[in-house]
């Protein structure tokens, strides 16, 4: 490794560490699994970097660790990767939601409600709500149309105000 | 625009993904439509209780200084390496940060009890062959001197191959004694470091299995019969090329 290529990883991939472990984590659904996933996605990170074309190296990093977090539960959590059906009008035709439903803000409903997204809804509202990415960023990490990614992240929404709405009605 | 379409719309618009005009077709709609500015309403909502909820992960320190010493220790071993090197934490870190970059498969248990003793046994071993300068029984870089001293000794026949046009020197052989059993200790050399690798037979094929134990990398593989395990303080590169050649 050449000392430019060091220079390289440290300027482009460990400011987005944090951006990089937060959507593992929220692959993985607990610490030390999102650490393997994380490590892995750096090293292979660090693997390509001659092949970052400059720009924002967030959005470069996170489709690493996307990717490497798929592989990685697709091998160990083969039963977590399903493929979900991205009909764009699937579900927005849903009324369920009550207009004024009141969402909690407890940050453990919160947490928990993200995590019982399907992993691509989770990926669209994480990236989108807790990383800022936009749109075509989004598509750029999960490799997908924008028209996709804004459906996702309504199906997402929606799904998420469903939730609370049905905590509601239980409590 | 209908409802159906500004539902959809309405996330875009939220996020500052609609053009102009659609923008203002969406705002028209809803001074009108009071089902849809109630949406719109519950999604601001929802979008300022996940903004506010803290729900960013933060990753842990003992990732950072993992990842900058992977970088540290990429950087030395291309410096003449001092006797200082060999040793300490890092290397273990950088060696945990190489490993994820080639393959965590999990062991499969083919005829081994137990994996996780078995790698301890191996490193145990690897460490012993230096302590008590018994790393080779048969000290030859001839491959045709090596194979035949294990006749007799063991009931299979280790497959032994001088690799030094690759930079991996036979550099003996030894008998060892692991997961119960009697197995051929190969031993090479990769510049100054020492790799073992032990050999006994295999029912199955294994794809190459990487651990870390106490600092060394353990590579796992079967193929062709015969079970290759290798244990090096060397780097994870270096001991997976090695690890590519044997029983090929």
């Amino acid at each position: 490794m050449s000392a430019n290529e060091a220079e390289q990883f440290e300027r482009i991939v460990l400011p987005h560490l944090d951006a990089a472990y937060n959507l593992a984590r929220w692959f993985a659904g607990n610490d030390h699994d999102a650490q393997d996933i994380a490590q892995e996605a750096c090293v292979r990170a660090f693997r390509f970097i001659g092949g970052h074309r400059g720009g924002d190296g967030r959005a470069w990093l996170l489709a690493i660790v996307r990717n490497t977090a798929f592989s990685w539960l697709k091998k160990n959590r083969p039963h977590a990767v399903v493929s979900i059906d991205d009909d764009e009008l699937a579900e927005i035709e849903d009324q369920k939601v009550a207009a004024n439903g009141v969402f909690s803000a407890d940050k453990n409903a919160l947490l928990a409600a993200l995590a019982a997204l399907p992993l691509e809804f989770r990926e669209a509202i994480v990236l989108r709500e807790l990383e800022g990415l936009s749109y075509k960023e989004i598509a750029d990490v999960a490799g997908v149309p924008v028209g996709t990614v804004m459906s996702r992240i309504a199906r997402a929404r929606r799904q998420l105000q469903n939730y609370f709405v049905q905590k509601e009605g239980e409590s | 625009m209908n409802c159906t379409e500004i539902r959809l719309l309405l996330h875009a618009h939220a996020d500052g993904e609609l053009d102009a005009a659609n923008s203002l077709e969406l705002e028209r709609h809803l001074k009108s439509c009071a089902s849809c500015a109630a949406e719109n309403r519950s999604l601001q909502k929802l979008r300022v209780v996940l903004g506010g909820g803290d729900l960013n992960f933060r990753a842990p320190d003992s990732l950072k200084a993992d990842l900058r010493q992977f970088i540290r220790d990429l950087s030395e071993e291309k410096k003449p390496r001092k006797e200082s090197s060999l040793q300490g934490p890092w290397k273990v870190l950088a060696f945990g940060a190489t490993a994820f970059a080639l393959l965590t498969l999990f062991l499969r248990p083919a005829g081994i009890s137990a994996p996780d003793a078995l790698l301890n046994e191996a490193v145990a071993s690897h460490v012993r062959s230096f302590q008590a300068e018994h790393l080779t029984d048969v000290v030859s870089s001839d491959q045709h001197t090596v194979k035949p001293w294990f006749d007799g000794k063991l009931d299979f026949a280790p497959d032994v191959q001088d690799f030094a046009t690759h930079g991996f020197s036979l550099v003996g052989g030894r008998l060892d004694y692991l997961g119960g059993r009697p197995v051929a200790a190969l031993v090479y050399r990769h510049n100054k470091h020492f790799i073992n690798v032990f050999v006994w037979p295999a029912t199955d094929v294994m794809e190459p299995d990487i651990k870390m134990r106490r600092g060394y990398a353990i590579i796992n593989s079967a193929t062709n019969g015969l079970h290759y395990c290798l244990v090096s303080d060397m780097n994870l590169t270096d001991l997976g090329e090695l690890a590519g050649l044997c029983g090929r």
